[in-house]
C-alpha cells in the first residue's frame, strides 16, 4: 500500500468507504509520522489517544454504512479552536494551562461527521503574525526548502502549524483561521490549498477571538476538491454566533466540474505592486493564460481604493483585538502573575499581560487602544471604517459589472527564512498580507492555489476572489486553475 | 386618551449667604430587566443565588464565547419606550465600553452608545394635585450589568460573584429637566411605578434592581431659562454626578448636600470641577470618585460580535397594543368615572395591584367613592399598620364591597362597619352573614327610636330644659341614644328624632 499519510482527504474517503482502509491505519501512519516530524514543530499538542479513539468509533460508522465524507479522516486543527479538554492556548503563554469546557462549532460539526483530530497545531500567537514567529511554543518550521540551501524558511502564517503539517503529511487536512490572510499566505508558501469562505459562513463560536469582524476559518487542504469537501463539513449556520449567516450550504464539491467557459475574470490593476518579484508577475501572468485557455473571459478591473486596505486592516484589527484580548487578565484563567505584598488589581493586569502576551501581541494591543482613543477615534478608526466600505464598494462595483473572480498573486514572495525579519520594520512583515486583506475587509472568499516554483524551488500561489456565498462557484474557477497548473510537487523530506 | 391638567412646580431655591440659587438635576436610571435570562446568555437572572452559579462561559468571558441577544430583554426595552411615550428606534446597535475590572470579565460593557434602541420621551411627575413636572426623556439604551467584587471577605483577598454580570439593565437618560431633590425623588418614584406598570423592571431598589446617577449642577435665577430657551448648557453650571444610589430618601439628601456644595465653592469664588461622586449615607456626604482628568477612556466602538439590532414596525406594534393602561391614564379614569379627587386616585394608582384591587370593588359595591374612601382609609391602613401590601390582604375585594354595599344601604351605620371591618379582617367570612348574626343591622325602625328618645328625655329634664336654650347641646340626647341602642340606631333618623322632640 502507498504511504497512506499522503492520501487526499478524497481518496482516503473513498478507500475507507471501499474498505480499503481503516482510519486507525489512518491514523496510525499519521501519528508516525508526527512522532518523526518534531524538527517541524508542527504539532504544539498531540491527541493520539482521542485520535485512536474517534478512528475507531469511525471505523464502527464506516462499517454500518453511516459514513459522512469526513468520516475517519485524520485532521490537524490550529490551536486557537477551542477543543473540549484538550489544551487551547493559541499560541499563547497567557492561556497556559486552559482547557476549554466546551467545543468549537467548526471542530463539533467536524468531529459529528466523524473526523479524527491527531492534535493541535501550531500558529503565530492570537493568529497575529504571518511567519508563525510569535509562537508560544516557538516557530514552525516549512518543509520546504530552497534548493540544497538548509536553512529554514518560515511556512508562513499564522495558520503556519497548520500549513506545514498539510504540506508534510502529517495529517490528511487540517483547520486554518484567517484574519488578513492567516489561511491563504501559508498555503501558498506551502503548495496547498487554503480558502476563507465568505465572512459569516463558518461559524466563529469557540474559536479564540483575534479581530471580530474580520476572523474566519477555513480549510488547509492538499487540493482544492479536498478543501470543498472539508469546508462542506466546517460551515454553516450557527445561532450561537450572531454574524454566522443563515443561509444554505450547497454541495461544493458537486460544484467542481472544471467548466468555466464563460466565466469572466478580472485582473487588478492595483495588485502591481512596485518592487514585486518578477517571478510573482510571471506566475500572475501565466494564471491569467491558463484561465483563458479554459475558457474564462478576461478583464482588466479597477479595485482603486486598494492601497488602503492594508494601514486600514493594521487599524481595525488591532482596535478589536485590543478589546478582544482585555478578558485575558489573570482572573479566572490562564497564566496569572504571581504578585509581590502590597501589590493591587493594576498590578496584577499589567504583571500578567506584560508576561502573557508576545512582543507582537502587546504592539498590537497597544496600537488597537491608541486608534480607539478619545481623540483619535475618528482620525484613525472611524477614517479606517470609511475605507473598509469604499474597498468593500470597490469589489461590489466589479461584481456588478459582470466579474466572477479576481486573480491576483497570494503573497508578494515565496516564504522568506525564519529570523530574516527578526530587525525589520514590523511593517515590513505586515507587507505579506498586501494582496489578502482585503478580502477580510470586504468579507468575500479567497482562495489561494498553488500554481508553480520560483527559482529556488519553492511554492508560489495565486488567489481567486469569488463573490459573497459563491465558494462554490470559486471553488470551481479554483479547480480549473489547478488542473492547468497542475502543480504536484511536494518537499523533499528532510526531517 | 384623558388627561388631568397640571401647573409645573415653582424650582427649589436654596439661599446661599450671597445669593439665591437653583438646582438643575439630571438623572440616568438603571433599572434591570425583568427577564428570566440574561442580555446575551441563557444564564438565569435569579436574585440571591449562591456566588458564580448563575454564569454562562459567555458571562465568563471564556475565550471564543459569543453572545446572543435575548429577544425578550429587546421587547421588554421596547414596552419600557412605549410606556415612556418615547420613539422606538428600528435600528439600533451595540458598542463595546471598555475597561478594566475584575467583575467585568469580557474587559467591556456591551451598551449602546452611538444608536440606542429608544428615543426621546417624556414622564409626567406628580408633585401634588395640579402640579406636576414633565420630565424629558433623552433616550433609553439597553446594557450588561457587571458583576460583583467583594473586598471585605478577606484582608488580602477580593472577591467576585459574576450572578450579575450580563443581566440585562435598561439606562434611562433624562434632560436636565428636574428642578429640585423632592423632584428627583419623585421622578424615581414615578419611573420605578410605569415600570412596574408595563412589568418591565420590578422596581427593587434594595437589591439594586433600580439604582440612579443624579447629575448636579446650581445656576443662578434666570439662568435655567435661558438654558430652555436655547438648549445651550453653557447657561447652566458645571455638574458633578452622584453615582449609584439605590434609594429616595439618600438621593434627596445627596443632592442637597451637593448643591449646598457647589454654592459655597461658588461663593467663596471657586469654581466647579466637573467630577464623578459618591454618596456617603453614613456622613451624609457626597465625596469625589474621580475628577475628569482621571475619567476612564472607554474607547467605546461599535461591537464586531453582534449585527445591528433591527426590529419591526409590526413587532412594535403589537407590543404597543398589549400595554396596560398606565398611572397616568388610570388617575385620569378614576377621577372621571368615580368622581375621585385627583389625590384619591394618586393613591389608588400608585401600584397597579392596589388599583385593581380598588376597581373590583368599586365595581361590586356600585359606588366608587364609597369604595375609595374604604379601600384607601380603612383597608390601607390597616395593612399598612401590619406591615403588609395588598396581595397579602386577608380581606378580598368582594368581601370589601360586600361591607360598602351594606353601608350604603344604610343598614349599617360608619361606625358598625368599622367594627365588622375588623371582624372580616380578622376572622374572615360573609359581611352581610355577619351583620345578619350578630345582630349589627342598623335599627331605622323610627318607632323604635322615637321609644328610646322619649325615655331619655324623661330621664333628664336638667339636660332638655339646657338644651333647649342651646340647641347644641342635642348632641348629647343623641350620644346617649347611641349607646342605649348598642350602636345601631340609624344615626341621621336619630338626631332628626331628637331635634324634633326637644323643640316639642
Amino acid at each position: 500500500m502507498t504511504d497512506l499519510t499522503k492520501m487526499k482527504v478524497a481518496e482516503a474517503r473513498d478507500a475507507l468507504r471501499a474498505g480499503d482502509v481503516t482510519s486507525v491505519e489512518l491514523t496510525e501512519a499519521c501519528l508516525d509520522a508526527i512522532e518523526g516530524a518534531g524538527a517541524l514543530n508542527a504539532y504544539v499538542h498531540k491527541t493520539p489517544e482521542i485520535a485512536l479513539e474517534q478512528a475507531t468509533a469511525a471505523d464502527a460508522r464506516i462499517k454500518a454504512g453511516d459514513a459522512p465524507a469526513m468520516c475517519g479522516i485524520p485532521m490537524g486543527i490550529k490551536d486557537l479552536f477551542c477543543t473540549r479538554g484538550v489544551a487551547s492556548q493559541a499560541a499563547s503563554r497567557i492561556l497556559e494551562g486552559f482547557r476549554p469546557e466546551y467545543e468549537s462549532t467548526v471542530t463539533t460539526q467536524l468531529f459529528d461527521a466523524g473526523a479524527v483530530m491527531l492534535g493541535k497545531l501550531n500558529m503565530d500567537e492570537f493568529a497575529m503574525g504571518s511567519s508563525n514567529e510569535t509562537s508560544c511554543y516557538g516557530k514552525a518550521v516549512n518543509p520546504w526548502r530552497r534548493g540544497n540551501d538548509d536553512s529554514q524558511l518560515t511556512p508562513g502564517g499564522s495558520s503556519g502549524g497548520s500549513a506545514a503539517a498539510v504540506a508534510a503529511d502529517l495529517c490528511l487536512a487540517a483547520t486554518g483561521t484567517d484574519t488578513g490572510g492567516s489561511i491563504r499566505q501559508p498555503a501558498a508558501f506551502t503548495g496547498i490549498t487554503g480558502i476563507k469562505p465568505t465572512y459569516g459562513r463558518c461559524s466563529r463560536w469557540g474559536i479564540v477571538a483575534f479581530a471580530s469582524s474580520l476572523d474566519q476559518a477555513g480549510p488547509m487542504t492538499k487540493d482544492v476538491r479536498d478543501a470543498a469537501i472539508v469546508l462542506q463539513a466546517m460551515c454553516g449556520h450557527d445561532p450561537k454566533d450572531s454574524t454566522s449567516a443563515n443561509l444554505p450550504v450547497p454541495d461544493f464539491e458537486a460544484m467542481l466540474t472544471g467548466d468555466i467557459k464563460g466565466k469572466t475574470i478580472g485582473i487588478p490593476r492595483e495588485y502591481h505592486m512596485d518592487g514585486m518579484p518578477e517571478e510573482i508577475e510571471t506566475l500572475w501572468a501565466k494564471g491569467r493564460e491558463m484561465l483563458a485557455e479554459a475558457g474564462a473571459k478576461i478583464v482588466d478591473i479597477s479595485l482603486p481604493h486598494t492601497k488602503y486596505a492594508l494601514p486600514a486592516y493594521y487599524v481595525i484589527a488591532p482596535a478589536e483585538a485590543s478589546s478582544n484580548l482585555a478578558r485575558y487578565d489573570g482572573v479566572r484563567y490562564g497564566h496569572r502573575a504571581t504578585l509581590a505584598a502590597g501589590e493591587g488589581i493594576n498590578d496584577l493586569y499589567e504583571k500578567t499581560r506584560a508576561e502573557g502576551f508576545g512582543p507582537e501581541v502587546q504592539r498590537r494591543v497597544m496600537v488597537g487602544t491608541y486608534v480607539l482613543s478619545a481623540g483619535f477615534y475618528d482620525a484613525y478608526y472611524n477614517r479606517a471604517r470609511k475605507v473598509r466600505t469604499l474597498i468593500k464598494k470597490d469589489f461590489e462595483d466589479v461584481f456588478a459589472q459582470g466579474v466572477d473572480a479576481i486573480l491576483t498573486p497570494a503573497t508578494p514572495s515565496a516564504a522568506f527564512g525564519l529570523g530574516e525579519m527578526q530587525d525589520a520594520d514590523p511593517v515590513q512583515m505586515y507587507l505579506n498580507d498586501v494582496f489578502t486583506v482585503t478580502v477580510n475587509l470586504a468579507g468575500l472568499p479567497g482562495v489561494s492555489v498553488p500554481a508553480g516554483l520560483d527559482k529556488q524551488g519553492l511554492p508560489l500561489g495565486l488567489q481567486l476572489i469569488g463573490r459573497p456565498w459563491e465558494e462554490g462557484d470559486l471553488l470551481n474557477t479554483a479547480y480549473a486553475l489547478e488542473r492547468a497548473a497542475g502543480f504536484a510537487e511536494k518537499p523533499a523530506k528532510w526531517w | 386618551m384623558l388627561d388631568l391638567s397640571f401647573e409645573p412646580p415653582k424650582p427649589k431655591v436654596i439661599a446661599g449667604a450671597k445669593y439665591d440659587w437653583e438646582l438643575v438635576i439630571g438623572m440616568e436610571v438603571h433599572a434591570q430587566v425583568a427577564s428570566e435570562a440574561k442580555l446575551f446568555s441563557g444564564a438565569s437572572t435569579k436574585f440571591g443565588a449562591e456566588p458564580n452559579s448563575n454564569v454562562a462561559f459567555v458571562d465568563a468571558a471564556m475565550p471564543g464565547m459569543l453572545p446572543v441577544i435575548n429577544e425578550y430583554c429587546v421587547e421588554q426595552a421596547v414596552r419600557t419606550g412605549l410606556g415612556l411615550k418615547a420613539e422606538i428606534n428600528l435600528k439600533s446597535a451595540f458598542d463595546r465600553k471598555n475597561y478594566f475590572y475584575p467583575d467585568l470579565p469580557q474587559g467591556y460593557q456591551i451598551s449602546q452608545l452611538y444608536h440606542p434602541i429608544v428615543g426621546e420621551g417624556e414622564v409626567i411627575v406628580d408633585m401634588e394635585p395640579g402640579i406636576a413636572r414633565l420630565v424629558r426623556i433623552e433616550r433609553i439604551h439597553i446594557e450588561q450589568d457587571a458583576g460583583k467584587s467583594i473586598h471585605d471577605m478577606d484582608p488580602n483577598m477580593s472577591f467576585v460573584d459574576l450572578n450579575r454580570t450580563g443581566v440585562a439593565l435598561m439606562e434611562i437618560v433624562s434632560r436636565p429637566d428636574i428642578r429640585g431633590p423632592e423632584e428627583a425623588a419623585a421622578y424615581v418614584s414615578k419611573l420605578r411605578q410605569i415600570l412596574r406598570y408595563l412589568g418591565t423592571c420590578d422596581g427593587n431598589m434594595q437589591n439594586g434592581n433600580l439604582r440612579a446617577d443624579v447629575n448636579v449642577s446650581v445656576c443662578r435665577p434666570g439662568q435655567y431659562e435661558k438654558y430652555q430657551e436655547t438648549q445651550d448648557f453653557s447657561h447652566l453650571g458645571t455638574r458633578c454626578e452622584i453615582k449609584n444610589m439605590n434609594s429616595m430618601r439618600f438621593i434627596q439628601q445627596a443632592i442637597d448636600y451637593e448643591a449646598k456644595r457647589q454654592i459655597a465653592i461658588l461663593e467663596a469664588g471657586g469654581s466647579i470641577d466637573q467630577e464623578t461622586r459618591l454618596y456617603d449615607p453614613d456622613k451624609g456626604e457626597t465625596r469625589s470618585m474621580r475628577s475628569k482628568e482621571e475619567a476612564h477612556d472607554y474607547r467605546y466602538f461599535p461591537d464586531p460580535d453582534l449585527l445591528p439590532l433591527e426590529i419591526e414596525q409590526a413587532w412594535v406594534d403589537d407590543i404597543a397594543a398589549s400595554l396596560p393602561e398606565l398611572p397616568d391614564e388610570k388617575k385620569a379614569r378614576f377621577v372621571k368615572d368615580f368622581g375621585l379627587s385627583e389625590y384619591d386616585a394618586s393613591v389608588l394608582t400608585a401600584e397597579v395591584a392596589n388599583a385593581a384591587f380598588f376597581e373590583k370593588v368599586a365595581a361590586e359595591a356600585g359606588d366608587g367613592k364609597l369604595a375609595a374612601n374604604w379601600v384607601i382609609n380603612e383597608l390601607f391602613g390597616r395593612l399598612k399598620k401590619e406591615g403588609h401590601d395588598i396581595t397579602e390582604s386577608p380581606v378580598s375585594p368582594a368581601q370589601l364591597a360586600g361591607i360598602v354595599r351594606l353601608i350604603k344601604s344604610d343598614a349599617i351605620s360608619g361606625k358598625i362597619a368599622k367594627d365588622l371591618f375588623e371582624i372580616v379582617y380578622t376572622e374572615g367570612g360573609d359581611p352581610e352573614q355577619i351583620v345578619d348574626e350578630r345582630g349589627m343591622k342598623q335599627v331605622t325602625d323610627t318607632g323604635a327610636i322615637e321609644t328610646a328618645v322619649d325615655e331619655i328625655i324623661a330621664a333628664n329634664p336638667a339636660q332638655v330644659e339646657k338644651a333647649k336654650q342651646n340647641p347644641k347641646l342635642a348632641g348629647w340626647f343623641v350620644g346617649q341614644v347611641m349607646k342605649a341602642t348598642g350602636g345601631k340606631a340609624n344615626p341621621k333618623a336619630v338626631n332628626e328624632i331628637v331635634a324634633k322632640k326637644l323643640a316639642e
